[in-house]
């Protein structure tokens, strides 16, 4: 076997506890420290009522059969039926919100990193001067922004106030492009669907933003002491002393550089972005897999909870196996 | 006496530091003529590399040139902005580095490196740069082949030969040799030795070697000048330096070298700390190290004389 | 690895930091003003806030006048009057929040780093996997399991930063651990154990008031927004940045915008004040970390 594939069955088995570890987590919250009964019916429930639901979740049943039960069910991919209107497939449910999720959460992703990446690159530039103090400034003050109060300014400025930009859903009324990844932008471009993506692109572009700006500075703080690392370096010291023009050293030859140790980074903020992506989702009413798992609590339907959040932990895990795979890919020297 | 290139005059460069002002070099006078080399020795810490850094203008923050004029062909290099110092380096004067290993940018491969160099100071097109870069490395000894290999492909030697070729590329007036062969291993320092003497008399260049090591500069200079704390304390042709030096701090400097035609082969070590550059020592610097030392060496500083022709010297004990 | 501290070390490290560092101390000292003013208006709110915040005392909706500086909302309370009340529950929860997973993550840190063997991996395994989990995904489970209270939120919060905790004090140990190994062959002098808790401090003491800080900042963040999506700690006629920001946020398209904008903005300058604050002592505490 290659040093590679060597490196790959051993990520995925090592992914197996981890994943293991999270269903059980999600196990203990849901079932043993919190109690389904009550957040389902609420306080005062008749007693007849009570034993039904038991009955249909199997929570009558032993503890350790419960997890034995819900750990097989998981095994076969199958999350359970929803507890309202059609009783659903929780999995089919949350199969009809992840592409719109996922394309909130791909342009939001590209909007952060094209502003870290720009912001970070002036500030080690600018190292010790006004301009870095202000953009260090920048990377501490989005963090600190709440998304919700973002996309709320946002949609006052550019929705309510100048009107030119549409404030909740994924796109206009009977403007869906035929149905082929789920990613209504991309949809469009395949079936050459203008006015679709003409829609599409117009009500995405307040919630990248929003996601966008809170996840740059991180992105920012980032570039900015990856490329001051690279700026120390002694190939651009002699970089300069060849006389190339400074904006040939930094993007050329530094950015460049730094830009591994970036990518590298980028991975870890996965799990943020989706944190995040949660609260865009509902300020925008995005039809995505966040404001499915915020209504969903409200109706108290407690086994499609209870599935997403097993999604979201498996989607977790999947994402950061496959960028470790990706960078042993990328680069050799990780594999051992 | 040929014609002059390179004249420092009462050069001074400080650290501003959070401890306080590091005088890494304080009030150094020098000149060099059209395809001289100079050794500039001194132990470590005495600002050698500051010195030739600050010729390029490309010393780190916080260190600041804070005094003094650098000629360079008739141009005081302190006057020029940043962007006509670009047209000065790598084209009139370039730098060789200490690592070799640090000194490429890791993901461009070697013969980019040279065609960027030709092709930022000059008007070419790409075929001609490339035709030039391939003619420089022969000229290093590295093959044709290899024009489009990594820099982590390369040994360290080999490295060192791309950037002698990068230094060489613009045919420079002055190359700065800052410790050029201290990361090598023994071998690959003396190949590397060899090509510098070479090229330099092939290309016709004026260097500037810095070393740590007086018995490296011994072999490739023309003149030698001994730094000490931050200052020249002896400048000289070299065969004068080494028959009758006449520094203290040269005297016990090459008492110290190791002698292979010595059979005991004794090595002496220079009694005292080196200085702190930080609170340097009053009068003049060598004195607390100075067997010689009387009063006035620790009351005054003594100006750098020329005491026969071309022989500058920084001591009391000669008038 | 971390550089061992001792008492005396500690000391003439706190010595080193000196005033001149301008713009980090300009962090802090922002930080810190916003933090305490917000910490005082949640202790004096009664002599503060003009109104009762849970009344009706004007119009609907009214904006902001000269009764009403920020305005009314829906119910026709005082925004500004809900604001300095609202403070209280947050700080409340942070407080608790923090509180629970210092006391949670240092001892099981400890313990890991100390004992070492499977139960280091066992339960190293399982922080790692928890601190891999979106935290904001986390506490919604646990918000929404336990049901919405003043300590299941708490709860809810303390249990993403368990894992920092853990981590950066079991990290500490080992390294600690790993020095006196080898000082331990040169001279057999006092007990690991004693070794190791003199020594802890020192070494932890200047990571803890950067992770405090940070970790209260989200914790803020996080309070807000389960409120914000309905899993706060209280109900109806309390007020709380987040439950107010998500009630006011209906009216936006009538062009009304007091009622979600100031509860907004409470929460993004309170989750400042405390990363200011964090992010200034970290890096007057940690130089080396600088650039
Ligand atoms: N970036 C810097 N900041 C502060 N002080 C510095 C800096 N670079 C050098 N110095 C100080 O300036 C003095 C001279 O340093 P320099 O590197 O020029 O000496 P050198 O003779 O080249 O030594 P070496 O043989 O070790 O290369 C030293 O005391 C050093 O501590
Ligand atoms: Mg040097």
């Amino acid at each position: 076997m290659t040093s590679l594939r060597i490196y790959v069955v051993r990520r995925i088995l090592l992914a197996i506890p981890t994943i293991l570890i999270l269903l059980t987590i999600v196990f203990v919250v849901m079932r043993v420290a919190g109690d389904p009964v009550s957040a389902i019916l609420g306080g005062h429930a008749p007693a007849e009522q009570i034993e039904r639901i038991k009955e249909q979740l199997g929570l009558n049943k032993p503890l350790y059969v419960q997890y034995l039960e819900y750990l097989w069910q998981l095994f076969h991919g199958d999350l359970g039926r929803s507890m309202i209107w059609g009783r659903r497939p929780v999995l089919v449910e949350i199969l009809e919100h992840f592409p719109a999720t996922l394309e909130l959460s791909i342009s939001a992703f590209i909007v952060s990193i094209f502003i870290g990446i720009i912001t970070g690159v002036h500030s080690a530039r600018n190292y010790n001067k006004p301009t870095d103090h202000m953009l260090r400034l920048y990377g501490i003050v989005t963090y600190a922004l709440f998304i919700p109060w973002i996309g709320l300014i946002l949609q006052l400025i550019f929705g309510v106030y100048l009107g030119w930009l549409p404030t909740s859903g994924r796109i206009d009324t009977l403007m869906e492009p035929k149905h082929i990844t789920g990613l209504y932008v991309l949809d469009s471009i395949l079936t050459l669907n203008i006015p679709s993506l003409i829609s599409a692109i117009r009500h995405l572009i307040l919630p990248s933003i929003t996601l966008g700006i809170y996840l740059s500075g991180i992105y920012t703080r980032l570039t900015r002491s990856n490329m001051l690392e690279i700026l120390r370096k002694d190939f651009i010291t002699a970089a300069k002393a060849r006389g190339l023009p400074e904006d040939t050293i930094i993007y050329k030859h530094a950015l460049k550089n730094a830009f591994i140790p970036i990518l590298t980074m980028m991975g870890l903020q996965f799990a943020l972005l989706l944190a995040g992506a949660v609260l865009t989702e509902t300020t925008f009413s995005w039809p995505g897999m966040g404001t499915f798992l915020a209504e969903r609590i409200f109706y108290r339907d407690y086994t499609t909870v209870q599935g997403t959040i097993v999604f979201f932990a498996l989607l977790v895990v999947s994402v950061s196996l496959i960028i470790d795979i990706l960078y042993a890919y990328i680069d050799p020297r990780i594999r051992y | 006496m040929g014609e002059s290139i390179l004249e420092v005059k009462g050069l001074k460069v400080y650290y501003y530091t959070r401890e306080g002002v590091v005088r890494a070099v304080d009030n150094v006078d020098f000149f060099m003529e059209k395809g001289e080399t100079v050794g500039l020795v001194g132990e470590s810490g005495s600002g050698k590399s500051t010195l030739g850094f600050s010729i390029l203008k490309l010393i780190p923050p916080p260190g600041k040139i804070v005094d003094g004029k650098i000629i360079f062909d008739g141009i005081d290099l302190t006057e020029l902005d940043e962007k006509e110092m670009r047209e000065i380096r790598g084209k009139r004067i370039s730098m060789v580095f200490q690592d070799p290993m640090t000194s490429l940018n890791p993901l461009m491969k070697i013969g980019d490196h040279l065609v960027e160099t030709i092709m930022t100071h000059e008007e070419v097109t790409r075929e001609e740069a490339e035709e030039r870069a391939l003619a420089l490395l022969r000229d290093v000894g590295i093959m044709p082949d290899r024009f489009h290999d990594y820099p982590h492909q390369f040994s360290g030697g080999m490295r060192q030969r791309v950037m002698i070729a990068l230094a060489l590329a613009l045919n420079p007036d002055i190359v700065i040799a800052d410790e050029p062969t201290s990361a090598l291993d023994v071998i690959v320092q003396f190949q590397i030795l060899d090509l510098m003497e070479r090229l330099k008399k092939q290309y016709n260049v004026g260097m500037i070697f810095i070393s740590h090591d007086i018995s490296v500069v011994a072999e490739i200079s023309d003149k030698i000048a001994l730094m000490y704390a931050g200052q020249i304390v002896e400048y000289a042709n070299a065969i004068p330096f080494f028959e009758e030096h006449l520094h203290p701090y040269a005297e016990l400097l090459l008492q110290s070298v190791p002698n292979i035609e010595l059979s005991d082969q004794k090595l002496k070590y220079i009694p005292g700390l080196p200085p702190d550059l930080l609170h340097p020592p009053s009068g003049c610097r060598f004195h607390p190290r100075c067997p010689y030392a009387e009063s006035i060496c620790k009351e005054k500083d003594p100006p750098l004389l020329e005491i026969n022709t071309g022989h500058f010297v920084k001591c009391f004990r000669y008038k | 690895m971390t550089p061992i501290l001792s008492f005396s070390r500690l000391i003439a490290s706190l010595k080193r930091i000196s005033p001149r560092r301008g713009i980090e101390y300009c962090f802090t000292i922002i930080g810190f003003v916003i933090t305490l003013s917000i910490i005082l208006m949640a202790i004096f709110a009664p002599y503060i806030a003009p109104y009762d915040p849970t009344k009706r005392v004007g119009g609907l909706l009214e904006g902001p006048n000269s009764h009403f500086i920020m305005g009314t909302d829906s119910l026709g309370r005082d925004i500004f009057s809900r604001i300095i009340y609202g403070s209280r529950i947050v700080l409340r929860v942070t407080l608790l929040s923090i509180v629970i997973s210092f006391f949670c993550g240092v001892p099981l840190g400890l313990i890991a780093g100390y004992v070492g063997g499977k139960l280091d991996s066992v339960l190293s395994l399982v922080m790692d996997a928890m601190y891999a989990f979106p935290g904001l995904i986390l506490a919604i489970a646990i918000a929404a399991a336990l049901g919405p209270s003043e300590i299941t939120v708490s709860l809810a919060i303390a249990v993403i930063y368990i894992p920092t905790y853990f981590r950066m004090i079991r990290g500490h140990v080992l390294s600690l651990k790993e020095s006196l190994f080898i000082e331990a062959a040169r001279a057999i002098g006092a007990r690991d154990r004693t070794i190791i808790f003199k020594y802890i401090f020192p070494n932890v003491i200047l990571s803890i008031p950067i992770i405090l800080s940070l970790n209260a900042a989200d914790a803020v963040l996080t309070e807000a927004a389960l409120s914000f999506l309905g899993l706060g700690p209280v109900t109806a006629p309390t007020p709380d940045w987040g439950m107010d920001l998500r009630m006011g946020h209906a009216y936006l398209a009538a062009k009304i915008w007091w009622p979600s904008t100031f509860p907004g903005l409470m929460i993004v300058l309170l989750t400042l004040g405390f990363s200011l604050l964090g992010e200034g002592i970290s890096e007057i505490l940690n130089p080396r970390l600088r650039r």
